[in-house]
């Protein structure tokens, strides 16, 4: 029920901002907004009966009637409390979904590389974005179909061939209203060039205690031999929804690193595929979730190799407490023609509590003969002895389990190259163990 | 120093446990070093453990007592910071947290505890420095993960480092000569010795008279079924080895069956 009313909501406001544009209706772009709610009418969101969303029930997300939120002024303080400190950066700020110019800061780039709002680029330059925009991420359910119906704004990364972005881009999402349930419905793009590296930082946050809708789509082209790294974080309270689905194609010699930390959020569902389309590129897919109370946080990921000599490293680690969920799905998908591969696969989850509960479920498709492939997941609790050996030399119990716990997600911090950020993490994760 | 009067202790398991120490009476004042021999499954180990505080025992009757205070109704942390300290016969390796760091925390706890002021980075990295000397511990341990890919001479030296650094009141060695070669031996029992003086204590549990050569105690206590069934002084470990454990649990069987 909730599900054919909840889709009828979106299709009526659909309908509303398109009497309400001028010209605008009839841009190449508003025929995709519009080939995406025909396909949305169609799918309606995913049930339970979907073999994809089996562990994932997203009815609790279909009681709200979002709305999209309208532009509210934060102080520079309210936003200063997400920004990682000492972190020298670009940033781009979207309150409720809308960029915020008086917020964001980009630093003078070389010559040839945009970093704009999606509203803009759309507004002043549309042909940078028609044709990549759909393209790699496809409409394979109703949130993705959803997102592109609705896509007015987001971050768009255009880098030429040989470029190198200073500093990190942190893309800082705040959402929230006082008395108003919020969707926003970020769509990013990001393209590179040849030779060309930028590394992003994604991070999602509340701004109040009413539940939320984040439904974010973001479509990565990697160049031949460019490197892109991206961190994501996601910190929203404990009421709020979050989808989102990251799609990332990869030309020849090139490498993909992406981290999925979840800390926040009550559901959370993220869609992470890597399509690794010529020779020789590397994709490293690296998650870390901790959750507590009735949170639920299912990362599905798909590592798609399409061509030879490539190579994909993915680790996940999760540890659950309380009434926790987690869920995980691994696909790695090698096909006739990758032959060479080399692909690595790994997800361990720590029990806190005898009432979380994780679904875990590594699959492995190969259609090539000559390749390395291997998977292993684990579930565990805390080592007894270990917590006693800490607490026979004078640690107490509280501090001993957050010290493996940490311990336990060392394997991915190991790999986190800029400082920074580690200490961030680092912090972050302790201050949710408190 | 410790005092251990008529402890009764039972091992829990799902089958309803076991008895394990019957009656045990110990006491053990400052600056001596006492050894506890036995036959494996005596409950040497056990004796240890529940000094120190591990969980799965059941204490069914007797006390332990600290400098007067009652260690039974202490969390193990809260007897490390009074001073209670066990070399564990099998460290545990705790892959992704680094001795320094390990050894940093439980420091300061410990001090936080004494009501004295942290080590800072630096003031702790000079304090190890000195102890590592002591033991002679290779600084490419001290930044591994705790007991990690340690050989088991190395996972014994860190134990005496640990004590070392730590500097408890009193220390229960748990069969700390298993598994070492006659080399990591001496080195561990210098640690040992190097670490006793008039103000602190030593319990040393073993099974072979052989680690007593180079710690030598003051008393010797033959555990055997739960009791201690011989009490002497140094020269007992040497005819326990020349006789063998029947010698002191003969008699009291050839008494059972008359």
């Amino acid at each position: 029920m909730d599900n054919i009313r909840t889709k009828e909501h979106y299709l009526a406001e659909f309908k509303a901002i398109e009497e309400s544009m001028n010209g605008e209706a009839s841009s190449a772009f508003h025929q995709l907004r519009k080939n995406a709610i025909d396909k949305f009418d169609e799918m309606g969101f995913p049930t339970v009966k979907h073999e994809d969303w089996k562990y994932t029930n997203v009815n609790a997300l279909l009681k709200y009637d979002f709305t999209h939120g309208s532009s509210i002024k934060l102080t520079k303080k309210e936003v200063e409390q997400f920004l990682i400190k000492g972190l020298a950066e670009n940033l781009i700020v979207f309150v409720n979904g809308n960029y915020s110019s008086e917020h964001s800061y980009i630093q003078k780039q070389d010559k040839g590389i945009i970093i704009e709002s999606l509203k803009d680029v759309l507004k002043n330059n549309p042909e940078r974005v028609l044709g990549h925009i759909g393209k790699y991420a496809g409409m394979e359910n109703g949130f993705t179909a959803l997102n592109t119906a609705f896509a007015k704004e987001g971050t768009v990364i255009i880098i030429p061939d040989n470029a190198e972005v200073k500093s990190h881009i942190h893309i800082l999402n705040i959402t929230g209203e006082a008395g108003k349930h919020i969707i926003t419905q970020p769509r990013n793009l990001i393209l590179t060039g040849k030779n060309s590296i930028v590394k992003i930082i994604e991070s999602y946050h509340s701004l109040s205690s009413e539940e939320n809708l984040v439904n974010a789509v973001s479509e990565i082209v990697v160049g031949e031999n460019s490197f892109v790294e991206i961190y994501r974080l996601q910190q929203e309270n404990s009421g709020s929804f979050h989808i989102n689905r990251t799609q990332a194609v990869l030309g020849r010699n090139s490498t993909f690193t992406h981290y999925s930390v979840t800390l926040g959020g009550g559901l959370v569902r993220n869609d992470t595929n890597v399509l690794l389309n010529d020779e020789n590129c590397t994709g490293n897919l690296y998650g870390l979730y901790l959750t507590e109370g009735n949170q639920h946080v299912d990362n599905h990921t798909l590592i798609d190799h399409a061509k030879p000599h490539c190579q994909s490293n993915e680790m996940y680690k999760g540890v659950l407490n309380d009434s926790s969920r987690g869920v995980f799905n691994g696909k790695v998908f090698v096909r006739e023609d990758a032959q060479k591969t080399n692909a690595y696969q790994s997800n361990k989850a720590i029990l806190l509590a005898n009432t979380a509960t994780i679904d875990t479920k590594p699959q492995l498709e190969i259609y090539a003969d000559d390749v390395k492939c291997s998977h292993g997941a684990a579930i565990g609790q805390l080592d007894d002895e270990a917590v006693f050996y800490l607490r026979s030399r004078g640690i107490g119990a509280e501090h001993a389990k957050r010290v493996l716990i940490r311990a336990f997600a060392n394997d991915i911090f190991e790999t986190i190259e800029n400082e920074t950020f580690h200490e961030h993490l680092n912090h972050l994760v302790f201050e949710k163990l408190g | 120093m410790l005092t251990v009067k008529d402890l009764f202790v039972r091992v829990e398991s799902a089958d309803g446990g076991k008895e394990i120490l019957k009656g045990i009476n110990l006491q053990v004042n400052a600056g001596e070093v006492h050894a506890i021999m036995g036959p494996n499954g005596s409950g040497k180990s056990t004796l240890a453990n529940v000094i120190a505080g591990k969980d799965g025992y059941e204490i069914t009757s007797g006390e332990v007592t600290l400098e007067g205070m009652d260690l039974l109704d202490m969390n193990p942390e809260e007897r490390a910071r009074e001073g209670v300290f066990l070399a564990f016969q099998y460290p545990v390796e705790i892959p992704g947290v680094s001795n320094a760091t390990f050894l940093k925390t439980a420091l300061n706890e410990i001090r936080k505890h004494k009501g004295m002021e942290e080590l800072d980075a630096m003031n702790f990295l000079k304090f190890m420095r000195e102890k590592m000397k002591v033991v002679g511990i290779d600084e490419k341990l001290i930044n591994r993960p705790v007991n990690q890919g340690f050989s088991g001479g190395e996972k014994k030296r860190n134990e005496i480092f640990q004590l070392q650094m730590l500097q408890p009141k009193l220390a229960v060695l748990d069969e700390t000569d298993s598994g070492l070669d006659i080399d990591a031996l001496k080195i561990v029992s210098a640690g040992v010795n190097l670490f006793r003086n008039k103000d602190n204590a030593v319990i040393v549990v073993t099974h072979y008279q052989r680690l007593l050569n180079y710690i030598v105690p003051d008393f010797v206590h033959v555990l055997v079924d739960g009791r201690i069934v011989k009490s002497g002084g140094k020269e007992l470990a040497l005819e326990l080895e020349e006789k063998g454990y029947d010698w002191v649990t003969i008699p009291e069987t050839a008494v059972a069956t008359v």
